[in-house]
């Protein structure tokens, strides 16, 4: 008997190292491991066999029977890898081919650039405010040390609706809302950006609409040195650290002093260039401290609070960020130039 | 304002400054210099020479063949100018010499005659078209005859002089003089300038003996200074008056008019000169105009005056519109031997009123429509006499004839040392304060640390504190300005909860796929009233239009974003972009008036416009052209940001296809439409099939709520059944959706098509529409009995309502 279950392994094991499928390999369980098996007939006929043999006997034939299973057992894992590898082989591709794309749109440049200075602000304490863009002539001008018949009213030539309304031509009214609803009491720190409209025709360098981000702190005791810390760390924010600035008298309306902020220029470092026609500086942005008629017209006491004010136009910043050359671009929205600074 | 250098540095001493430094000064103090420029780039190597003969040329009719002697040596030149003649000084280009465009003279043969040089235009020689004086313009120019030979004509025509142009901001009028100039130059360098006085020389007449001068509006016109000067002799003025006009871009006429031109240029107050002979009458009396009076003016045009102008007239009819333009009646002219010379000061308003009118903007009316330096204005006619005393052969009578209620006095502010510097943030001491007010020849009185600073009348912008508190800062020096930070309380800054759901709606569009566009807001008036959704439809019949627009293009305001939005689309087409999707989120015009008289409501929109393809794989050929659904998805989308949901109803809209539109609600109340734009309508724009969808996001953000508290996570699994329904064509998804959500709640969490057949295995007319149910219990686990039990609920409710029967 013993011969015999040495027999059957030898045999069972020979099978199964020539079995070249799964199938024969689960015949070959079949054939040796199954109920009407070799095996099992051995272990039937173990009566035959005396007390001492027995045991032995049972032993072997289950060391037989293991040996034969795991056999199976290590040549299934065998050609299931195979199998799998095979069939990996077939499904091999060719990752160089196009992948199917994932469409992203993007912001508008100019909504990236407001959305920038936006939070600079936010960082520095501002809120940010919205108001009307068709405004009443008074909030528009009168509020802000413009009356009827000011020269200075020359320098923004506006789209009337009717006597007393029209396309605001800066974003300057909504500070005078913004200080009116606080009965002159309490400080404004705000931000303002929007769409704004003068008489322009549209060329390279003019929009009939374009946009423009205002800001306004009144408070007690503001100085002007103030305007100039604020405005320093906010073009080294969005300009980067290495940009200087300096400021110049101006003139607005609203504002006395009045300055006009450059930066130090980026292409040249500050030494005289084309792009900043040889100063070294690029004009950024004009301010000043705010104009006691406009503290008093809002109802502030202009002995008591005073204000500083700045404003800027995005698509001038993004003109002088990017390079873009023709104002025109930011409302042509060609697909080509829309698409180039979704990282922007 | 045009500034010569050489002009200036005859006022006050800028040798010790190049002039890139003194730009720089400048521009730090207070006005922006534009830029520096010679007035003649690059011209080298041009004499003056003296033209000894001057023939035909042998070989052409139109050229001459001149002898100039030039100093060392005589050359013949071959010149084609009309005007050249034996006797001429003419400025000569010797072989070697450069001319502007780096044109450099050789010797040559012209027609077969030697040409050693170039007798030379003003043009030639760089000076600006415009600037040439008239007699000039076709020809050569002619020296004076006692100009030296051989002497550098560049110098002599002051060609080597740089032109500063000053940007001058409306409150600084006073530098619109080389006085004023040359007294902010002397502020800013700390240098030393006065207004030299004038030297008249008298003859016994007197001006008021052959004039009287009458006043009817002394508000409009409060002095009228008027000075007889007689025996002028009209003749060129001298070249250094011509060149500092050419310099500062005026074009020299003749003596008289360069002169008062001049004294313009040199004290900034404008001046008139009328011939006394053709004035008729001796009365000058200013007065407003009458309503269609006329007067032909020094341009030969004839201009119809109303009551808003100011003129000066002989008593009868104008002979000026003040301050703006002289009649041609009185002009001065080649004949002419005594001239009134007017010195006046007309009220700002007056000036600006006429020269709009007219459309007349000269050096003139730009200086009084900002007021001129009433401390200027008489000296200003003294100065004019001395120089036509000097320069035109003139005797000039005794004082003026006049009307005088100007008040020339001048305005006191009291500053303190520490208020100044409260508000500026410096740290600046008396004696520093009071060398600033030395330095701008401010007078003061000076007690501690209070000023009382006496404002010269030249410097009009100044009348308060904060105006002072200018000065001494940019006197001071922006630059040493120190860097603060406000001192106040801080406050949080941020968003509010609409301008962050307005970033959140722009992130989502962009995720999904959409590329935001801006607009313009104001539009043809046919488009500001195109593709309305239906809730502001009302307002499309009173568009709110510009009173004045500059062109029909950009006349109204708009009430939708989607017009213009298809233009960008269009223009993308017209260049071969035809994948397309755009959105823009940004603000309508409503107005309920028929005529506007109240500020129009403004309405925040999300508007997108998408064509063409929504996705392609090429090699995949996998290709899908935007459709209703895709936009539709886009607009659920949104409603998932925003925690909203939406109905949408089949609408005919106009200018939207007519069976591929929908009105879209939010709780029944319409928020806008999505569909496809009428093909027409495409058709206009030169767009294939263009879907859009419009909302309005002013409505949304008011219904939305932000989520607060937690929901339970379901524990149990949900159970789905699937249902077909048959049910009539026309009966829409949606609202047997509706019915189904309705009859199935609680337990019914979520309804979907998944399979709509129309075809051969149905009824004519009928159509299938397969449902997937979700059923959950978030808190058990649900048993097939109640799920059954309302699976027949729901069969019931829809056949009912929508006679659908179940699909066998
Ligand atoms: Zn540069």
């Amino acid at each position: 008997m013993k011969e015999r279950l040495e027999q059957l392994k030898q045999e069972a094991l020979q099978k199964v190292e020539n079995a070249d499928s799964i199938q024969g390999l689960k015949d070959i369980r079949v054939e040796y491991l199954g109920k009407k098996g070799p095996i099992t007939e051995v272990l039937r006929g173990m009566g035959k066999l005396s007390k001492e043999e027995r045991p032995v006997i049972g032993q072997l034939a289950n060391e037989v029977r293991e040996s034969i299973a795991d056999a199976i057992e290590a040549k299934q894992t065998g050609l299931e890898d195979e199998a799998l590898e095979k069939q990996l082989e077939e499904e091999s591709i060719d990752v160089t081919l196009p992948a199917r794309p994932v469409h992203v749109g993007g912001p508008h440049l100019l909504t990236s650039i407001v959305e920038e200075i936006e939070d600079l602000f936010i960082g520095m304490g501002f809120e940010i405010k919205e108001g009307p863009e068709v405004e009443t002539d008074y909030y528009n001008f009168e509020a802000l040390n413009l009356p009827k018949g000011h020269p200075a009213r020359d320098m923004q030539d506006s789209f009337y609706v009717t006597e007393e309304l029209l396309m605001r031509t800066h974003t300057s009214p909504v500070q005078a809302r913004t200080m009116g609803a606080r009965n002159g009491a309490e400080p404004v720190k705000m931000i303002c950006p929007g769409k704004v409209y003068r008489r322009d025709t549209d060329d390279a360098t003019h929009s009939h609409q374009f946009t423009q981000i205002e800001g306004l702190l009144v408070d007690k005791h503001v100085r002007m040195s103030d305007l100039k810390g604020v405005l320093n760390a906010f073009a080294k924010q969005m300009f980067g650290a290495e940009r200087e600035i300096r400021l110049r008298p101006s003139f607005f309306p609203f504002t006395e002093p009045s300055v006009e902020m450059d930066i130090s220029c980026k292409v040249c470092g500050g030494k005289g260039c084309s792009v900043c026609k040889g100063t070294g500086w690029i004009e950024i942005l004009g301010g000043g401290m705010v104009h006691p008629n406009v503290l008093e017209m809002a109802g502030y006491d202009s002995s008591e609070y005073s204000g500083f004010a700045f404003g800027m136009g995005p698509e001038r910043i993004a003109m002088l960020k990017y390079g873009v050359d023709d104002i025109r671009h930011f409302y042509t929205n060609d697909i080509r130039f829309l698409e180039q600074y979704h990282k922007a | 304002m045009l500034v010569s250098l050489n002009w200036l540095n005859e006022y006050i001493d800028v040798s010790a400054y190049s002039p890139e430094e003194l730009a720089e000064i400048i521009t730090k103090t207070g006005i922006e210099v534009e830029s520096v420029e010679p007035v003649a780039e690059g011209v080298t190597g041009v004499v003056v020479g003296h033209v000894t003969s001057c023939m035909q040329h042998p070989n052409a009719d139109k050229l001459n063949l001149c002898q100039v002697d030039v100093g060392e040596e005589t050359l013949q030149i071959v010149c084609g100018a009309p005007n050249v003649a034996v006797g001429q000084k003419v400025a000569v280009a010797v072989p070697g010499a450069v001319l502007p465009g780096n044109f450099k003279i050789k010797k040559t043969k012209l027609r077969g005659e030697a040409s050693n040089g170039m007798i030379c235009s003003l043009q030639e020689l760089g000076v600006d078209e415009k600037d040439v004086p008239k007699e000039y313009a076709e020809g050569i120019f002619v020296f004076p005859e006692d100009t030296e030979i051989g002497a550098d004509a560049v110098s002599e025509l002051n060609l080597d002089d740089l032109i500063i142009e000053l940007g001058l901001t409306p409150n600084r009028s006073d530098a619109m003089s080389m006085a004023g100039v040359a007294y902010e130059v002397a502020a800013a360098i700390d240098g030393a300038y006065t207004l030299a006085e004038e030297k008249v020389e008298t003859i016994d007449e007197k001006a008021s003996d052959l004039l009287t001068v009458e006043v009817d509006d002394p508000e409009a016109n409060p002095y009228y200074g008027a000075f007889v000067i007689k025996d002028v002799q009209i003749g060129p003025s001298p070249l250094w008056m011509r060149n500092r006009l050419t310099a500062a871009g005026i074009r020299p006429i003749n003596n008289v008019v360069d002169i008062t031109n001049y004294v313009l240029m040199e004290y900034g107050q404008p001046l008139h000169a009328f011939d006394y002979d053709r004035f008729g009458s001796q009365t000058i009396r200013t007065r407003r105009a009458e309503d269609g009076e006329k007067i032909v003016t020094l341009d030969d045009q004839e201009r119809t005056l109303n009551s808003r102008h100011l003129v000066i007239t002989n008593g009868e009819q104008p002979h000026a519109i003040a301050g703006v333009m002289g009649g041609a009646e009185s002009e001065v002219q080649e004949d002419t031997t005594t001239i009134i010379l007017e010195a006046a000061y007309f009220a700002p308003s007056v000036v600006r009123e006429a020269s709009k009118d007219h459309g007349l903007r000269s050096e003139s009316s730009s200086r009084f429509e900002k007021g001129v330096d009433p401390n200027r204005v008489e000296r200003a006619g003294k100065r004019a006499c001395e120089l036509l005393q000097k320069y035109a052969g003139g005797r000039v009578l005794e004082g003026n004839a006049s009307f005088d209620k100007l008040d020339r006095s001048e305005k006191q502010v009291t500053v303190r040392t520490s208020v100044i510097n409260d508000r500026l943030g410096t740290e600046i001491s008396n004696e520093e304060m009071a060398d600033i007010f030395r330095r701008l020849q401010f007078v003061y009185n000076q007690d501690g640390e209070q000023f009382d600073v006496t404002i010269p009348t030249r410097r009009g912008d100044i009348t308060i504190f904060e105006d002072i508190l200018e000065e001494v800062a940019r006197i001071y020096g922006y630059d040493n300005l120190p860097f603060t930070l406000p001192e106040g309380e801080s406050q949080a800054g941020g968003l509010t909860v609409n301008q962050q759901l307005k970033r959140r709606v722009k992130a989502y569009f962009e995720g999904a796929g959409l590329h935001e566009t801006i607009t313009y807001s104001l539009t043809h008036k046919d488009k500001a009233v195109m593709l309305v959704s239906p809730e502001v439809e009302e307002a499309a019949e009173s568009p709110v239009g510009l009173a004045m627009p500059m062109s029909e293009d950009h006349a109204y305001l708009r009430l939708s974003i989607l017009p213009e939005l298809l233009e960008s689309l269009s223009y993308n087409v017209a260049r071969r972009q035809e994948n397309l999707a755009y959105y823009e989120v940004g603000t309508v015009f409503i107005s309920d008036e028929e005529e506007v008289t109240k500020q129009p409501s403004e309405m925040l929109r999300a508007s997108g416009a998408l064509t063409g393809d929504w996705t392609s794989h090429l090699w995949q050929q996998e290709k899908k052209a935007v459709d209703f659904f895709v936009v539709k998805g886009i607009v659920e989308g949104l409603g998932d940001q925003l925690g909203l949901s939406f109905t949408y109803e089949k609408a005919k809209l106009p200018s939207m296809h007519p069976g591929r539109t929908a009105v879209i609600r939010h709780g029944g109340r319409v928020i806008g439409f999505a569909g496809q734009v009428h093909p027409k309508l495409q058709k206009e724009f030169g767009l294939k099939e263009t879907y859009v969808f419009d909302l309005n996001l002013e409505a949304l953000f008011q219904s939305y709520e932000k989520e607060e508290t937690f929901r339970v996570i379901p524990r149990h699994p949900s159970v789905s059944r699937d249902i077909a329904l048959v049910v009539d064509e026309d009966v829409s998804a949606g609202a047997i959706e509706a019915t189904i959500s309705e009859a199935g709640a609680p337990l019914v969490k979520d309804v979907q098509v998944f399979d709509v057949y129309q075809g051969e295995h149905l009824e004519a007319g009928k159509k299938s529409l397969a449902f997937r149910l979700l059923y959950l219990d978030p808190v058990r686990t649900l048993k097939d009995q109640e799920v059954e039990e309302a699976h027949e609920q729901i069969l019931a409710a829809v056949k009912d309502k929508h006679e659908a029967e179940l699909r066998g």
